[in-house]
Parts: structure tokens; C-alpha cells; sequence
């Protein structure tokens, strides 16, 4: 194998700031893609347990469809097929943003991890005892007061191991939105390839920023759940890590 | 709406489906027993073996498989020293990466049949490999059955990514024939359906092992 490295290049102009610049918008973009799927996520998830029937249906054929979609070619229904569905002006409007690949990806990538996250929920609100439930009930409590104080609450501590690995999807998720044209990290290190044909170097940036930043998240989310673990409740599995 | 352009064109997109189809398999069939080795080294005994096994683990399973598909794209021509054509680069990036997810299923299989069958076929007199190969993997391979399925669809889902690169499976093969009849709406559509008909088929079988294994 013969190649010559050159680390210096990743400092220089305009690689290096073309590095920044891609960083921060993977992290922008899984932040907020994140917070809408976690919004999106609990509401479904939420209709998946509801007593109506009707409201299952609709949410089991939400997690159905964007779960067995890949990813990618949501991103090309949400850029193409999309804005042709909508009103005219609307699509006007909406293709006069800047940024809509941006955005596109945004909405796609919360879209999608949204349904995985409405079945890490409704998994965690099974493992709720339903005793709990009628307990909410007989205090007085309506059935929306129950959910919002006694089992969302609870359920949230409960998937907490799983919310981490989702939020780690998303954010591995976010270099797909590279084949809609978003110029994230990976993206960004493609480029300087095609550019300099240092492609280990390049690639080494990527590949540490996520290692860097998932381990970072397991051990904030980690800490998060000793924080926050009622006691008793779960018995963390320590042979798993 | 032109939906004739979908049905003349119908035959090319299941030649694609028939490229993802092989890619998925081909992957499959190497990296499962891949995982298999790597998860019995995780479980080793031998320190630098199990951390060898779990660096190489958390290192790909933190990276999007975009990225690495980047990684053996540029580096597998640099080791082997010639051009080699796309597929094989994919194919390599594809086996390396998802062995490292099936690493974790079988390793979580195997743990869910527990030490004690360990201990009992060891002191049956069996070897390691014997037991690991007679005892446990049967059972752990039960456990972990819907689990693999479900990683399966997410590796038929995975291919989807090798369109960057311009592999001709099913999503390429759409975006081209998008391109070239100026049809885009239908044929995202047809595709999407197309993903949604076999990711959901397979999860109904992956949902009827796991009611089987309750």
C-alpha cells in the first residue's frame, strides 16, 4: 500500500472550514430533526395505546409505512413527490425557501425515526404494570391526565437506553441527507476527496466526529438515567455493555 | 399522472429489485457467519481478543454506512493495489459493516441461553467448539431469529444507499429512468411501494418467529 499522508491539509484552506461548517450542520440538522421526531414519536406512539380502535389503525399504519420505506427514498418522496401533492401556492412558497434541501431532509429524517421512536414507546408503556393505570383512574385523574403524569413519565425512564440508540440513528442517519443534496460532514469529506484525493484523511475526520460524539451521548445519557431512575424500577442489565 | 410510464418501464425496476435482491443476499450470507465469530470473540475469555472484537464493533456500528462505504470505495483499490470494479468494494463495505450489527444479535442470543449450558457441556467432556457448535448456537439461533430477520430488512433497506455511488439496483435504476422520461412523481411512488410490498412482508414473518418464540 503505498500512499502518502498529508494530516496538515485538514487545516488548511478552505478544507478547514469547509470541516466546521460541515459539523455544525450534521449536529444543527440531527438536533432538530430529532426534536420533531421525538414530538411526532410520543403522539403516535401514544394513539398506539389509546382505547379506540380507530386511533390504533392509524397509528400502527403511520409506524408500518415509514418504517418499511428506506430512508433515502422517503427523502426523494419528500423532495419531489411532495410539493406537487400540496396547493400551488404553498409549493410556490415552499421552493422559494432557501435551504429546502435543508429542510427536506429535516422533515424526512424526523418523519422516519419517528415511527421507530413510537414503537421503542409503545413497548416501554406495555412494560408499564396496568395497575398503574387503573390506580390513575380511581385517584380521579382523566385518562390524559394519567398519561401526562403518571405514564409518559414513567415510560420515558424506561426507554431511556432505547432513546439513545434512536437519537445515535438519527445522527447517522443525517449523512443520508447528503443524496438530496445537503453538504453535512460526510459530505463534506467526500468533497475534499474529490478535491485533494486525501481520502483517509478526510474520511478520519467523519468517522471521528461520530465515534466522538456517540460516546459522548452514551455517557450523558448514562448519567441521565441514574439521574433520573426511580429506584427499583429498572434493573439495568450490566452484562449488555 | 402518467402511470405508462411505470408499466413500460416495469421490467428494468424488477431487474433492479433483482440487483438489490442479490446485493442483500450476498451480504447476508457473508456477514452473518462474519458476525457470529466476532460475537464468540466478544465473549472471550482472552482480553485483547474480546476488546479487539467490541472496538471493532462500536467503531462501525457509530458510523453511518454511507461513510463507510466511502471508506472501502476509496481504500479497498489503495490495499489490494488495482482497480477493482465497484461491486466488490460495495460488497466488501456491506459484509464489514452489518457483520458488525449481527455481532450483536448473536452475541445477545447467545447470552440469553446463558453460562450454566456453557459450564454443563464443557464438563461433559465436549470441547469449546463442540459445545458452542451443539448446544449453544441452536438454541441461541432460535432466540435471535426475528431479531436477524429484522436486521435483513434493514440490510434490503441499506442497499438503497449504494445509488451514490451509481450501482444499478433498485433506487438507481428509478432515479435514471426519473431522469430520462422527466416522470418523477410516479416513479418515487412505484418505488416506495415497491420497498414498502417487501420490507413489510418480511416484517410479518419476522413478527409470526417471534410469536412462535414466546
Amino acid at each position: 500500500m503505498r500512499y502518502e499522508f498529508d494530516w496538515g491539509l485538514l487545516w488548511r484552506e478552505p478544507y478547514f472550514g469547509w470541516i466546521v461548517e460541515g459539523i455544525l450542520t450534521t449536529f444543527h440538522l440531527a438536533l432538530l430533526a430529532w426534536v420533531l421526531a421525538l414530538f411526532l414519536g410520543i403522539l403516535i406512539g401514544v394513539l398506539r395505546v389509546t382505547n379506540s380502535r380507530l386511533l390504533r389503525a392509524i397509528g400502527a399504519t403511520y409506524v408500518e409505512i415509514f418504517r418499511n420505506i428506506p430512508l433515502i427514498v422517503q427523502l426523494f418522496l419528500w423532495l419531489y413527490v411532495v410539493p406537487q401533492m400540496l396547493p400551488r401556492d404553498f409549493s410556490f412558497w415552499w421552493n422559494r425557501l432557501d435551504h429546502v434541501p435543508y429542510w427536506t431532509a429535516m422533515i424526512g429524517i424526523s418523519f422516519y425515526t419517528s415511527a421507530r421512536l413510537a414503537e421503542q414507546i409503545r413497548s416501554a408503556v406495555r412494560a408499564i404494570p396496568p395497575g398503574q393505570f387503573k390506580a390513575g383512574l380511581s385517584t380521579g385523574l382523566t385518562q390524559v391526565q394519567v398519561y401526562r403524569y403518571v405514564i409518559v413519565p414513567y415510560a420515558l425512564r424506561i426507554i431511556i437506553p432505547a432513546l439513545t440508540s434512536e437519537f445515535l440513528t438519527v445522527f447517522k442517519n443525517t449523512a443520508l441527507a447528503l443524496t438530496i443534496g445537503v453538504i453535512e460532514i460526510t459530505a463534506t469529506t467526500r468533497r475534499i476527496e474529490a478535491w485533494s484525493f486525501r481520502g483517509i484523511e478526510a474520511y478520519t475526520v467523519a468517522s471521528l466526529t461520530y465515534i466522538a460524539t456517540a460516546i459522548m451521548v452514551v455517557l450523558f445519557m448514562s448519567w441521565l438515567e441514574r439521574r433520573y431512575q426511580i429506584p427499583g424500577l429498572i434493573k439495568r442489565d450490566e452484562s449488555r455493555l | 399522472m402518467d402511470w405508462q410510464v411505470v408499466i413500460a418501464n416495469f421490467p428494468l425496476l424488477m431487474s433492479g429489485l433483482a440487483k438489490s435482491v442479490q446485493l442483500t443476499l450476498v451480504s447476508i450470507v457473508f456477514s452473518l457467519p462474519l458476525g457470529c465469530l466476532i460475537a464468540i470473540g466478544r465473549l472471550s475469555h482472552r482480553r485483547w481478543l474480546r476488546g479487539a472484537c467490541t472496538a471493532f464493533v462500536n467503531v462501525l456500528r457509530s458510523n453511518p454506512l454511507i461513510l463507510i462505504l466511502f471508506w472501502f470505495y476509496f481504500l479497498v483499490p489503495l490495499i489490494t493495489g488495482r482497480n477493482v470494479n465497484d461491486l466488490t468494494s460495495i460488497i466488501v463495505a456491506f459484509i464489514v459493516f452489518f457483520a458488525a450489527y449481527f455481532t450483536e444479535i448473536v452475541r445477545s442470543g447467545i447470552q440469553s441461553v446463558g453460562a450454566k449450558q456453557i459450564q454443563a457441556g464443557l464438563s461433559s467432556g465436549l470441547t469449546y467448539t463442540q459445545t458452542m457448535r451443539h448446544i449453544i448456537l441452536p438454541q441461541a439461533i432460535r432466540a435471535m431469529l426475528p431479531a436477524l430477520i429484522t436486521q435483513c430488512i434493514v440490510v434490503f433497506q441499506g442497499t438503497t444507499v449504494v445509488y451514490i455511488i451509481g450501482y444499478s439496483e433498485l433506487l438507481h435504476t428509478a432515479v435514471s429512468i426519473a431522469e430520462r422520461t422527466v416522470r418523477p412523481v410516479e416513479l418515487y411512488v412505484t418505488v416506495a411501494a415497491i420497498y414498502f410490498v417487501v420490507c413489510y412482508g418480511f416484517s410479518r414473518v419476522a413478527r409470526y418467529f417471534e410469536k412462535e418464540a414466546v
